[in-house]
């Protein structure tokens, strides 16, 4: 591995995001508006934005930089600038980590700005700190990222790359608690929850938002084991990413 | 004392795609020689380029480069490729770009003005790539290849659809390259670039039909033209195999 080419990767990802106006401009503003749609439908009832607030900044980063990163990859593969990259003296865990890190930050961006809405404009009830609201969006981000990377191996063009969001994302938002609580659900599916890394964002997400705790920094110790299950889960996505990037091709 | 021997390519197969697209080939390439590959779309040149640029799974055979296995880790930043297809990021501008792959070979950043100025395109470098015309998207390209001079230079079709005086310069920059000790390989489909070559590999149906230099090809087959010369040679090995 080598610093000087991650941080080049990484430099250069946010580059041609900078170039790209509007894709920058909806990464920030649309999570902001579907936490304020979602505020405005609960505001009568006064009680379901604080249950459902929390899982939504869970998936929100999740699912933009899982599509992000799928198909900027692939437009990657496809272009033929991986090719003369990993010709290069590139590693493999340079081209990554680069990536991981571009996208760490975008989402450390998106999801202060989503977190600081919640809190002080729409008045979600935090009983955690705030700031780990804002650790574990980074975690999901980055599950996102390693996972989209993976599935840009196997799909040839962007339309295949879309699809693998209802493919791959969509049964792990369904499973995640959201809908029904995970211990309620027939147990096949509740296990099969059990495996899926979502549900653990969700639940750290949650857990943050529902309780304090007298231990370091404020945080129930149940979340730190959530935010590993995440961080293992986008760490695995990440070296069987590796495994797909080829310097040699057929 | 190095090793003169840039490029050993040794009874090399390729299947590609399901098809055999190289076919049992061998030539080297010393250093300080520009060597054209040339032969028509489909011939097999893509896949013999990629593989001494070492991205190319090979079927069997051997390819060395400056003495290790093609695709060597301590080749990296020794070997400027140039792909058929130009491999720049649309959405960064020409000096980004460049900026960019200069970070990862660990290139001085004034290789970046000296490999713009070499392609002529210091006018567009403020420009994003994707508003480039096909030729200049090419020569962003080619910039890339050149960077940190290069001890090989592997490029494949570079000179597509360029204006006549800058496919000249661009020829005249290969030879200075080779002058100062760098063996330049540079496949083609157009016949009539051949006589800038030192040195020819006319290639068809994955196989090297004639290895020589572009003069000694004329007088080998008594023809006018390497076009004609290349003809008398499918035509003699064709009646060689009825």
């Amino acid at each position: 591995m080598n610093p000087r080419i991650l941080l080049a990767v990484a430099a250069r990802v946010l580059r041609q995001l900078r170039h790209d106006h509007r894709t920058a401009a909806m990464l920030l503003v649309l999570p902001a508006l579907v936490l304020t749609l979602l505020w405005w439908m609960f505001d009568e009832r006064g009680f379901g934005f604080d249950r459902l607030g929390p899982p939504l900044l869970a998936l929100i980063p999740f699912i933009v930089m899982f599509l992000v990163t799928s198909v900027t990859t692939l437009r990657e593969r496809s272009s033929g600038t991986l090719e003369r990259l990993l010709a290069m003296p590139t590693g493999k865990l340079d081209f990554l980590g680069g990536y991981a890190l571009a996208f760490g930050l975008v989402a450390m961006v998106q999801s202060v700005v989503a977190v600081l809405l919640c809190v002080w404009v729409l008045g979600l009830d935090v009983a955690g700190p705030v700031w780990m609201l804002t650790v574990v969006a980074v975690a999901d981000a980055v599950l996102g990222s390693s996972l989209g990377l993976f599935v840009s191996a196997f799909a040839r063009t962007e339309f295949q790359a879309v699809q693998f969001m209802p493919a791959i994302v969509i049964p792990q938002i369904l499973l995640c608690g959201l809908f029904i609580p995970r211990d309620e659900m027939p147990t096949v599916l509740s296990a099969l929850s059990d495996v899926l890394p979502l549900s653990y964002a969700v639940d750290a997400m949650s857990t943050v938002s529902a309780t304090a705790s007298s231990s370091f920094g404020g945080v129930d110790p149940a979340v730190w084991g959530d935010l590993a299950v995440v961080v293992g889960f986008g760490a695995a996505a990440l070296a069987l990413g590796a495994a797909t990037l080829r310097r040699r091709t057929a | 004392m190095m090793n003169n021997v840039a490029i050993e390519v040794s009874d090399l197969h390729v299947v590609r795609g399901g098809v055999r697209a190289v076919d049992g080939v061998s030539f080297s390439v010393p250093h300080g020689q520009v060597a054209g590959l040339l032969g028509p779309s489909g011939c097999g040149k893509t896949s013999l380029i990629r593989s001494v640029v070492g991205v190319q799974i090979v079927e069997s055979g051997t390819v060395t480069v400056a003495g290790k296995p093609a695709g060597d880790a301590s080749l990296r930043h020794r070997i400027g490729y140039v792909t058929q297809a130009p491999s720049v990021y649309d959405d960064l501008t020409v000096e980004e770009n460049l900026r960019f792959f200069a970070r990862v070979l660990g290139a001085d950043a004034a290789e970046v003005d000296r490999c713009l100025t070499a392609v002529d395109l210091d006018a567009q470098r403020r420009q994003v790539a994707v508003r480039l015309s096909g030729g200049q998207r090419s020569r962003v390209s080619l910039a890339v290849a050149l960077l940190g001079s290069p001890d090989l230079l592997v490029l494949d079709e570079p000179t597509v659809g360029l204006d006549p005086v800058l496919r000249r310069d661009l020829w005249e920059l290969f030879h200075r390259l080779a002058a100062d000790g760098a063996a330049v390989l540079v496949s083609s489909h157009v016949m009539d670039e051949a006589e800038r070559c030192d040195r020819l590999l006319l290639m068809r149906e994955g196989k090297i039909l004639a290895d020589d230099s572009p003069a000694g090809m004329l007088a080998r087959t008594g023809e006018q033209s390497i076009e004609h010369a290349f003809l008398s040679l499918v035509e003699a090995s064709t009646e060689g195999v009825s």
